[in-house]
């Protein structure tokens, strides 16, 4: 295939992988989800999923096969679009858009029916958190949150008491991270597979939908989870 | 049906005039500044104006033609035999059996059952193409009404009719029931107007019927949707073909498990998207026979894992050993797709085009088949999806990429790579239809040289005036290209950045060209001189949002009456120039849709244009929005 995507993330360093590079091969279809979830910072510059693309097709859409296009973030705002063009036939289109929410309302359906005992027609999603050194665990509905900055400020708050400096640091995008001090902690994820993923990754409702646990633990004990997480989802939906 | 144009084991041509066979020519040699109305497919010609004085009327008895111009069936070979002499005229009329109408307004119905008094077959043809993107208001017109009532009488053993692009009301169907007893084969393509009640009437009034093939018609939804399939005979029908996979409302499927277990001569079904994959297994297991199976939604009743596995389907694919042509999966889950790889070495068409794959899901299916003729597919596989198809479908004739995301600003998920990538492995490609965001020079000139039997060539790059993604240069050089090389193209449709010099190579070397497709290209008038005085066989001119003035159609005028249509909207037209075609040529019908404005008030710009030659004359059926001039 040409134009071989070169995966910064894959290389070996100290630290969470970051760099700017990445943003760019990342946003293509607005899959800008890596924020900065250092609670004490605003959002800052980091841009979350861009909610402005309503066709159904932006939800179930794949990575293009081929990233060797260059292509930077579309421009802000698009052109008015010329009534039938592209000419593909309305019966298709129809057809089409009819097909997409259908299968996203009965994906979403099914994806929260493993999710917890508590799913309902209401389509809770509750998992169980936990953080190391904590005497018990909680539970969340990831249906109550939109973002991951949501779901980082819930969490701080329900573990605030645990952590010496009371940060929880999730994935960060576009920054160097320096080295991890014992006192920071890593929001991971147990994910459909079994595996354990960084937080922050990917899509939020990517997330939601493979998220099964979610664990809290010692950065020092993070090094080495990012890069799984960006193979495993490169080729994925 | 045109017969070159249908083939047995591909999805439908839609009733498309573009096959690689037919180069039977009919066209019109020198003197092209004459009206030449016998050029094209048009069912009324006129009567030789020039030949009954100068040659002695021809010796042969009148039946003893007739029983050999049985034996000609395309209707341009027709159309010459029939302006050779009086007689000949009569008998070609005697004999005709198929009647193809390629513009319903080319000819009033009742003088067309005049002529032909023995047809047994009537094609019909409505509105232009570009209706298809919502271009035509509403109630523009295109009634089948005025048609089946002037064949109903004159042809009360009618077997067949085929409809493209009309409005069928439910009453034109029960007039279709009621008029031809032994009624056998009605097909609907990109229709409108009916409903499941008119389908009812069909199935319950036509009791020979032997095909109903309704394909990406805009059927009515009523609120109670009728339940047609229980109107069929009762006892063993005549049924073929059943296609119905356009009507959207849900129906009885044990009625259609029964219709099915009693249609012994079944051959092709296509069902819906209510189908799950338990429910086409029990059709299947009906029906072993089949050769066309369009296999409805493609995914379990019940969420996943509690439904049918993959294995439990596999086996009714392994037991229909006919399947050549494969298409539905309109809500597929990618699971299921390994039950159909007992059929793929079989398979001649495959239509995954309503079927969001990716590469992965799609390469272990294409690799099976070795024997694909025609493809039709998602551009969701990419580039490396299509490298899969190159590398497998070496007899690859057809190639249609749609995207998923038809918007201009889309990411688009094939390119330039997947074009080379298939004109390198399907060498014998005739016809593609290609929907991209980023293409380049380079890869069509490659599929103009590795694929030189292309009939048709359609390209369409969604950003409006994109050049080449590498060299940044206009795509004239690739088009030129295909035109130059690819020598059997009778079919064009053109996108990207484009200058006149475009032009100015498809009318040197596109003689054989019989449609062109146009948008948001050229520079000039010069573009549409080129055209008009380069491609001899031109036919239908679609063009839009392309900078034309009335000079460029003006060039045109020479040779209309040549030409079934001509469509042109948002270019740069005035009603002065459209008044002065219309008044200077008295057989085309000039129909003029203005500018919209606010203010109701009449402007000169002329939004879209539509102009025809025609032996009827304007028509009485135009809505206010449409100006006849």
């Amino acid at each position: 295939m040409a134009g071989a995507d070169v995966d910064v993330g894959t290389e070996l360093r100290l630290g969470l992988p970051g760099g700017g590079a990445e943003a760019a091969k990342a946003g293509k279809r607005g899959y800008e989800d890596t924020i900065d979830l250092k609670l004490t910072l605003p959002t800052g510059g980091m841009q979350e999923d861009s909610a402005g693309k309503p066709e159904p097709a932006a939800d179930k859409a794949k990575r293009p096969a081929e990233a060797a296009a260059a292509d930077p973030e579309k421009p802000p705002a698009p052109k008015a679009q010329a009534v039938g063009w592209p000419p593909v036939r309305s019966y298709r289109r129809n057809a089409m858009t009819v097909q997409s929410v259908k299968i996203k309302k009965e994906e979403e359906t099914e994806k929260q029916q493993p999710a917890g005992a508590a799913a309902g027609a209401n389509g809770s999603n509750f998992v169980k958190v936990s953080m190391d050194g904590a005497p018990y665990l909680r539970k969340v509905d990831l249906k109550m949150y939109n973002t991951y900055k949501d779901l980082s400020i819930a969490l701080q708050k329900m573990f605030s008491t645990f952590t010496a400096t009371g940060k929880i640091r999730h994935r960060n995008e576009g920054k160097m991270v320096e080295a991890v001090n014992g006192s920071d902690v890593v929001t991971t994820y147990e994910d459909k597979d079994g595996d354990w993923m960084l937080v922050g990754d990917v899509p939020w409702e990517m997330f939601v939908a493979s998220c099964k646990r979610l664990r809290i633990m010692k950065g020092s004990e993070a090094i080495g989870l990012a890069p799984r997480a960006k193979d495993k989802y490169k080729n994925k939906s | 049906m045109s017969g070159a144009a249908e083939e047995a084991d591909s999805p439908p041509t839609h009733m498309s005039e573009d096959s690689p066979g037919s180069s039977s020519s009919g066209g019109s040699g020198g003197g092209r500044r004459t009206p030449d109305l016998r050029g094209g497919d048009n069912g009324g010609g006129p009567r030789a104006s020039s030949s009954s004085s100068s040659a002695p009327p021809d010796q042969v008895l009148d039946n003893v033609l007739e029983s050999v111009l049985e034996f000609l069936t395309a209707a341009r070979d027709r159309n010459a035999a029939s302006l050779v002499c009086r007689s000949w005229y009569r008998a070609e009329a005697q004999t005709r059996r198929e009647l193809f109408i390629g513009n319903c307004y080319a000819v009033d119905p009742r003088r067309a059952v005049a002529r032909f008094r023995a047809v047994a077959a009537v094609v019909l043809k409505g509105k232009p193409r570009f209706a298809d993107f919502s271009l035509l208001p509403d109630g523009w017109g295109a009634n089948v009404k005025p048609w089946l009532e002037a064949l109903g009488p004159a042809y009360p053993c009618l077997e067949r009719i085929c409809l493209k692009r009309m409005t069928v009301t439910d009453d034109d169907l029960g007039l279709v029931a009621r008029s031809f007893p032994g009624f056998q084969e009605l097909s609907l393509v990109c229709c409108d107007g009916f409903s499941t009640l008119g389908l009812a009437v069909i199935a319950e009034g036509c009791r020979h019927l032997r095909v109903l093939d309704l394909i990406e018609d805009y059927v009515d939804q009523e609120d109670e949707a009728v339940d047609w399939i229980s109107k069929f005979p009762v006892s063993n029908t005549s049924l073929e073909s059943l296609m119905f996979d356009c009507v959207g409302a849900p129906f009885n499927f044990e009625a259609l498990e029964a219709l099915v277990a009693r249609s012994p001569s079944l051959r092709r079904l296509r069902v819906n998207h209510h189908v799950s994959v338990e429910q086409l297994r029990r059709l299947m297991a009906r029906a072993p026979q089949l050769t066309h199976l369009g296999t409805g939604a493609f995914r379990p009743e019940a969420p996943q894992g509690e439904g049918m596995s993959v294995s439990e389907l596999a086996p009714s694919f392994a037991a229909s050993t006919s399947i050549v042509c494969l298409s539905g999966f309109q809500e597929v889950n990618p699971e299921y797709l390994p039950a159909i790889y007992p059929v793929c070495g079989n398979l001649t068409s495959l239509n995954v085009s309503f079927a969001s794959l990716t590469a992965e899901d799609l390469t272990p299916v294409i690799r099976q088949c070795h024997k694909l003729q025609t493809f039709w597919v998602l551009d969701t596989v990419g580039d490396e999806g299509l490298r899969a198809v190159a590398e497998t479908c070496s007899d690859l004739r057809e190639l249609r990429v749609f995207p998923l995301d038809a918007t201009e600003d889309s990411d688009g998920s094939v390119s330039d790579v997947g074009l080379q990538a298939i004109s390198e492995g399907c060498r014998k490609l005739e016809s593609i239809l290609y929907f991209c965001q980023r293409m380049t020079n380079a890869a069509v000139v490659a599929m103009s040289n590795n694929c030189p039997d292309l009939v048709v060539f359609r390209l369409c790059i969604m950003g409006r005036h994109r050049p080449d993604r590498i060299t940044g240069e206009p795509m004239d050089d690739g088009f030129g290209a295909i035109v130059k090389n690819c020598k059997k193209l009778t079919r064009l449709s053109v996108s990207g950045l484009l200058t006149d010099k475009a032009f100015a190579y498809i009318g040197q070397y596109g003689k054989l060209i019989k449609t062109l497709s146009l948008a948001f290209s050229g520079n000039s008038d010069l573009s549409l001189q080129f055209l008009f005085e380069g491609c001899t066989r031109l036919q239908k001119l679609e063009v839009r949002d392309s900078p034309f003035s009335d000079r460029g159609l003006l060039c045109g005028l020479d040779y209309f009456y040549n030409m079934r249509f001509l469509w042109m909207n948002s270019c740069r037209l005035t009603m002065r120039g459209c008044r002065e075609v219309a008044q200077r040529m008295p057989n085309l019908v000039v129909e003029v849709m203005e500018e919209q404005n606010e203010d109701k008030v009449e402007t000169e710009t002329v939004d879209k244009l539509y102009l025809y030659r025609s032996l009827a004359g304007p028509r009485g059926d135009a809505p206010p929005l449409v100006k006849i001039l």
